[in-house]
C-alpha cells in the first residue's frame, strides 16, 4: 500500500502519557473483520475514545479540541506491545497521523508503522517528559520531525534529539517506497538462494 | 567461533545484507489466517504479483470461527466474509488451506507442529504475534505485519534487522502443580512486558529439556508477552519423535539430509549472547496475573503489590488495577470469578486438557462459573475422546467445544461480558481483550480448573494435595 513520502513535519501533538499502551487498545479485535483497509480512522483507540453507547469520552486526547489536526502522538514507554495486527499501524495513518514518538517501541508495531508510512521516532526518557511537560503547559505546541537530518525539536525553546533510524528504511521513507519494491529487483537471486534450502 | 542456535539458523537464511539496512530474510514456511492475510492478497493483486512459493504457505481459519454449530453457515457476516476471503485466496493461488469443518483444521499455532510443517531450523513466519511458539521446535518464528505477508507471498522473503541475542537459563526441579504457563509467566513477570524489546531468545537449562514438546510450545508461544521478537529451545530427541512420521515432515533420505542440518542446531559452548537470565525453578509458584499486560503476574498465593514496589510509572500501575477493580495489597486467593476459558494457541494442547481433567476429575464445575473448554484442533479433540477425557470433561459439568481462537481475543461470539471476571489460560490479558470490558486474570489449565470447580480463585496445589 503506497503511502505519502515524509520529509520535514512540524505539527502540534497529541499525549498518551501512559505506558504499555498495546494495539488491542489501538484498535480492538472486533474492528479487524474488514478484508479491506476502511474504517480503521473511526476505530482508533475505539474504547478509549468512545463510551459503550458511542459518546465521545471528554477528557481522551484524541476528542479534545485544542489538539485536534495533530500529526504527531507522543506516546509512553513501550508503545504499541501485543498483536502483530498491522491494523493497528493502519489505524494511527488512517487517522492523520505521520510520526509517533516514544521513549520505547514494541518490535513489530515499530516495523509495521516504517511499512505504511508512519515514522516511530524514539527518544531518551527525559526527552519525552520534557515534550509532554511541554504540550501539558501549551497544546500548541509545535514539534519538529527532521527526518533527512534525523532529530526531534522543540519548535519554541530549540531543544532538540537525534534519532536512530537505519538509512534503507530512511530511503524509503523520504521517498514512499517500500520493501516489495526493493524484494522483486532481486528475485532472481532468491530463487537461487530458495533452490538450496533443505526443506 | 562460538556461535548461537540463533545465529546459526539466522545466518543460514540471510539472502543477503543490505548495507546500512535490514538483512533479506529467506523464509521456510509461512502461515495465514483470515484476519491478517486479506489485504495482504489486495495489494499483491493490486501489482499484479503472484504468489512466488504456493507451496511454503498453508492457510487455516483459526481467529474469527464459532466454537460451536461450526456444520452450519457462519452467522456473523463479516466473519463470514472474511473466512470466504481465506478460502477463495488460497484457491486462487493455490496455497493448501484448511478451513472450518477440515480434519486439520485448528489455531494454525497448534496445526503447524501437528502436520508436521514446523521444522527445526526453520524460519517461519505468520501475521500473529504467537507465531513464536514454532520456536520450541528450535525454529526461528515470530510474527509479522500484513505489508510482510505481502512480501513473503510475493517474494519468499521479508527485510528484517537482526534482533540481539538473549539466554534464559532455568534450572532445576519444578515443583508441584507448576506447569510450563507458570514458568512463562514467572519469565515475564520478572522481564516486565517489555524487558525483552529488541532480543530473540533461546531458553536452557534443565526446566525446558525436562517439558514435552507442548510445554516448549507453551513457553516459546509467551516470549512476545516480554517484548521478545521470539523465543527457541534448542531440538534434541523429544523434538525428532514429536515430529518424526507427521504428514508433512521430510521422509527416508530427506529425513536423514534433515537430521543431518538439525544435529548442528544447538549452541556452541562460550558463545556469547547480548543479555544472559538465570532463574532457579524452586522460586516458581502456579501463577497469576492481576493487572492490564501478562507482565503484572505472581504467585497465586501473594498478594498485589504497592505500585510504589513496581518498576514503571505509579500512574499506568493505578489505571491498570482501577480496570480491574482490584487494590494494592489484595489477595487473589478466593476472589470470586464469573468465567474460565481453556484453550487458546498457549495452553489449547491436548496436556493441558490432561492437566485440567486431573484436577476436575470427580468434582463439579461451580455453579456460578461458565466455563469454555476450547481444544486448539480437531486433532486434539480426537486425542481428548481418544483418551476418555471428554467423559471426565461431561461428569464435571463442562461442555467441550469445538476448535479456533476463541474467547483469546473474542473476535467470535465467546466475548467475556463486560465486568466479568475470567481465569483465562490464553496469553493477554490487556484491557478488553476477551470482550469490552472483560477482566482477565492469565493463568495454567491447573489455576484455571482448580478455580472453575471452586468458584474463586484457587491453588491447584490444595487439590492436588488432597487427591495425593
Amino acid at each position: 500500500m503506497a503511502y505519502d513520502k515524509f520529509e520535514v513535519l512540524t505539527s502540534t501533538a497529541y499525549p498518551l502519557p501512559i505506558e504499555n499502551v498495546d494495539t488491542d487498545q489501538i484498535i480492538p479485535a472486533r474492528f479487524l473483520k474488514a478484508t479491506e483497509r476502511v474504517d480503521f480512522d473511526i476505530n482508533f483507540f475505539r474504547d478509549w475514545r468512545y463510551n459503550a453507547d458511542g459518546t465521545p469520552k471528554a477528557d481522551f486526547p484524541l476528542n479534545q479540541e485544542k489538539y485536534a489536526g495533530s500529526k504527531i502522538l507522543v506516546g509512553g514507554r513501550n508503545f504499541g506491545s501485543g498483536s502483530s495486527r498491522e491494523h493497528a499501524a493502519w489505524s494511527v495513518y488512517d487517522f492523520g497521523l505521520r510520526c509517533v514518538i516514544s521513549s520505547a517501541f514494541a518490535d513489530i508495531f515499530k516495523n509495521n508503522c516504517l511499512n505504511v508510512g508512519v515514522l516511530p521516532v524514539q527518544v531518551s526518557a527525559p526527552f519525552a517528559d520534557k515534550l509532554f511537560n511541554a504540550i501539558e503547559a501549551d497544546p500548541k505546541t509545535e514539534i519538529k520531525v527532521d527526518l533527512p537530518n534525523q532529530t526531534v525539536t522543540l519548535v519554541a525553546t530549540g531543544e532538540s534529539e537525534s534519532f536512530d533510524i537505519n538509512l534503507y528504511k530512511k530511503d524509503n521513507m523520504l521517498n514512499g517506497f517500500d520493501d516489495i519494491d526493493y524484494l522483486k529487483n532481486i528475485e532472481g537471486e532468491i530463487t537461487e538462494f530458495a533452490a538450496n534450502r533443505p526443506f | 567461533m562460538a556461535t548461537t542456535l540463533f545465529d546459526k539458523v539466522w545466518d543460514s537464511h540471510v539472502v543477503r545484507h543490505v548495507q546500512d539496512g535490514p538483512d533479506v530474510f529467506f523464509i521456510d514456511r509461512h502461515f495465514i489466517h483470515e484476519v491478517t492475510s486479506p489485504v495482504a492478497f489486495l495489494g499483491l493483486e493490486s501489482r499484479g504479483n503472484s504468489v512466488l512459493y504456493p507451496n511454503r504457505t498453508f492457510a487455516t481459519a483459526d481467529h474469527n470461527t464459532p466454537t460451536m454449530n461450526q456444520h452450519l453457515p457462519v452467522a456473523d457476516a463479516l466473519s463470514a466474509n472474511q473466512l470466504n476471503a481465506l478460502e477463495r485466496n488460497a484457491k486462487k493461488h493455490g496455497i493448501s488451506h484448511w478451513g472450518l469443518g477440515d480434519v486439520n483444521n485448528g489455531i494454525v499455532h497448534v496445526v503447524g507442529p501437528e502436520n508436521g510443517i514446523t521444522l527445526p531450523g526453520a524460519t517461519i513466519v505468520c501475521g500473529d504475534s504467537h507465531t513464536s511458539t514454532h520456536g520450541a521446535f528450535g525454529a526461528i518464528a515470530f510474527g509479522i505485519g500484513t505489508s510482510e505477508v505481502e512480501m513473503v507471498l510475493s517474494t519468499q522473503c521479508i527485510m528484517q534487522s537482526k534482533p540481539k541475542a538473549m539466554r534464559i537459563n532455568v534450572n532445576g526441579k519444578l515443583g508441584l502443580g507448576v506447569t510450563p504457563k507458570d514458568v512463562a509467566l514467572y519469565i515475564i513477570s520478572k522481564q516486565t512486558t517489555s524487558g525483552a524489546t529488541g532480543y530473540f531468545v533461546e531458553y536452557a537449562g534443565d526446566v525446558f529439556e525436562d517439558m514435552t514438546m507442548e510445554g516448549r510450545m507453551t513457553v516459546c508461544n509467551l516470549s512476545i508477552e516480554m517484548g521478545a521478537r521470539g523465543g527457541m529451545i534448542a531440538p534434541d530427541q523429544k523434538t525428532y519423535d514429536y515430529i518424526a512420521g507427521r504428514a508433512q515432515t521430510p521422509k527416508g533420505a530427506d529425513w536423514d539430509k534433515a537430521m543431518k542440518y538439525w544435529e548442528t542446531l544447538s549452541t556452541d559452548e562460550g558463545a556469547e549472547f547480548d543479555a544472559e537470565f538465570n532463574y532457579d525453578a524452586a522460586d516458581i509458584e502456579p501463577m497469576i496475573t492481576y493487572g492490564t499486560n501478562p507482565g503484572m503476574g505472581m504467585g497465586v498465593t501473594k498478594d498485589i503489590p504497592t505500585a510504589e514496589s513496581v518498576e514503571g510509572g505509579v500512574d499506568t500501575y493505578r489505571k491498570s488495577l482501577g480496570y480491574m477493580d482490584f487494590h494494592e495489597g489484595d489477595t487473589m486467593i478466593g476472589k470470586k470469578i464469573d468465567f474460565v476459558f481453556l484453550g487458546s494457541c498457549t495452553n489449547g494442547r491436548i496436556e493441558d486438557f490432561r492437566g485440567f481433567c486431573s484436577i476436575v476429575k470427580g468434582r463439579k464445575k461451580a455453579d456460578h462459573v461458565t466455563a469454555w473448554l476450547v481444544p486448539g484442533s480437531h486433532k486434539v479433540v480426537d486425542q481428548i475422546k481418544a483418551e476418555g477425557l471428554d467423559k471426565i470433561i461431561e461428569e464435571a459439568g463442562f461442555v467441550l467445544r469445538e476448535p479456533g481462537c476463541s474467547a483469546c481475543l473474542a473476535m467470535n461470539d465467546d466475548k467475556i461480558p463486560a465486568g466479568k471476571l475470567s481465569v483465562s489460560t490464553s496469553n493477554r490479558n490487556f484491557e478488553g481483550r476477551q470482550g469490552p470490558g472483560s477482566r482477565t486474570l492469565l493463568a495454567s489449565p491447573l489455576v484455571a480448573a482448580a478455580s472453575a470447580v471452586e468458584g474463586v480463585v484457587t491453588d491447584p496445589r490444595t487439590i492436588l494435595n488432597a487427591n495425593a
